[in-house]
């Protein structure tokens, strides 16, 4: 979904955000909601990568049945990343002014990681830009306690 | 109440859930002058001109979450929310409303006055609140205040599909900000905001971002009234 429109949109480049981390991807081809890439870009920019077990993400591997293979897989090899990140369940989301594409987490993993209790680690910076992560306070009890200036 | 128990094995991590970066938190973090609060809003709050001296310029991390992520990890709809961590990274309570109740609704708000007895009523809330903390930080698992695995667990709902798309909306508002395209930015806060319209983070944030003080104007109050019966702050059930 796009609110600020959307129909055939192609571009020479794309800004990709996955897993918070935002890249270049020089030769993305967009077209309405999905976004392909070459095997190169899609793994610099998400990390996947194209293996004889499916498509892999660490440890993480995905078979890939004939029915996804022609919906992620273009004739010549390029990878279609949102339809890919729809069929995981992730959010997608791209805004075409600005030929930026941003992949969330699924609903499904954020609740599975914090029904397994272990609390979600991350890492933000204090005033003076030093990065604290969450496991940085392993060892003790913590009060996570959110607030707002507004 | 951090002072008493720095030496205790126990921390406080404060998440600023704040779009406008360190320029809008810094100074209730570290304030060059004593922040004045006016004394009802001080009986609003509970606290003390001392206690909010004290507070103001914390010992413990003050971390600046300006795209939300905290909120989004812990499913937090609302602030001041909190999350009891052990020592091995175990949620022991999910989110919950830190100690704040909805007495607050009931201000009058031109005298920024509240009745008597729901001011009493806020002051117990949040009593009960700290006194259950100290508990837990007494006494750890032990303490009648962790919850079990399953009871920690049946209180956890976990974000819908929906949510999970505001949640990428807001973030890419943030990055779209950031690089220098505000007008852009503005359509995905407020795509965040129509998808998950009882996020009063996402409605307040992009309300402060148009203009500070927003987020506690017009809006604000006429959403809060049209609440109705509705809760703004859950139930906290600490038992």
């Amino acid at each position: 979904m796009s609110p600020g429109g959307g129909g055939e949109v192609p571009a020479m480049s794309a800004t990709v955000i996955y897993d918070d981390r935002a890249s270049s991807a020089p030769n993305a081809t967009a077209s309405g909601d999905d976004l392909w890439l070459s095997l190169e870009d899609l793994h610099a920019s998400t990390g996947w990568e194209h293996k004889p077990q499916g498509m892999c993400l660490g440890d993480r591997c995905v078979p890939v049945s004939a029915a996804l293979r022609s919906e992620i897989f273009a004739a010549d090899g390029r990878f279609n990343l949102a339809a890919f990140a729809r069929y995981l369940g992730q959010p997608v989301i791209h805004d075409d002014d600005a030929s930026v594409w941003l992949f969330g987490e699924s609903a499904a993993a954020r609740g599975q990681a914090l029904r397994s209790l272990e609390a979600p680690d991350f890492r933000l910076p204090d005033l003076d830009g030093n990065l604290h992560a969450l496991s940085d306070y392993r060892g003790k009890k913590v009060l996570l306690l959110s607030w707002a200036s507004w | 109440m951090y002072r008493e128990f720095a030496d205790r094995n126990f921390i406080i991590i404060a998440v600023a859930l704040d779009a406008g970066g360190p320029d809008a938190v810094r100074k209730f973090i570290r304030p060059h002058e004593p922040i004045v609060v006016p004394a009802p809003m001080q009986a609003i709050m509970g606290w003390s001109s001392e206690q909010y001296a004290g507070a103001a310029a914390p010992t413990y991390p003050c971390l600046i979450d300006e795209k939300h992520i905290v909120a989004e990890l812990y499913d937090m709809k609302n602030v001041p929310m909190a999350v009891w961590i052990d020592e091995d990274g175990r949620i022991v309570r999910p989110a919950e409303p830190a100690g704040a109740t909805d007495g607050f609704r009931s201000m009058d708000r031109k005298t920024f006055t509240l009745p008597s007895d729901v001011a009493e009523a806020g002051r117990a809330a949040r009593t009960r609140y700290t006194a259950a903390l100290r508990d837990w930080i007494e006494h750890g698992e032990q303490s009648r205040f962790a919850l079990s695995e399953d009871a920690a667990r049946e209180r956890v709902a976990g974000p819908t599909p929906t949510d999970a798309l505001a949640a990428a909306s807001f973030k890419l508002g943030v990055y779209l900000r950031d690089h220098g395209k505000p007008e852009l930015a503005k359509r995905w806060f407020d795509e965040a905001v129509r998808l998950c319209p009882d996020h009063w983070t996402y409605f307040r944030q992009a309300l402060q971002l148009e203009e500070i003080g927003k987020a506690s104007g017009p809006e604000y109050v006429a959403k809060l009234r049209a609440l109705g019966d509705r809760r703004y702050y859950d139930e906290i059930r600490l038992g």
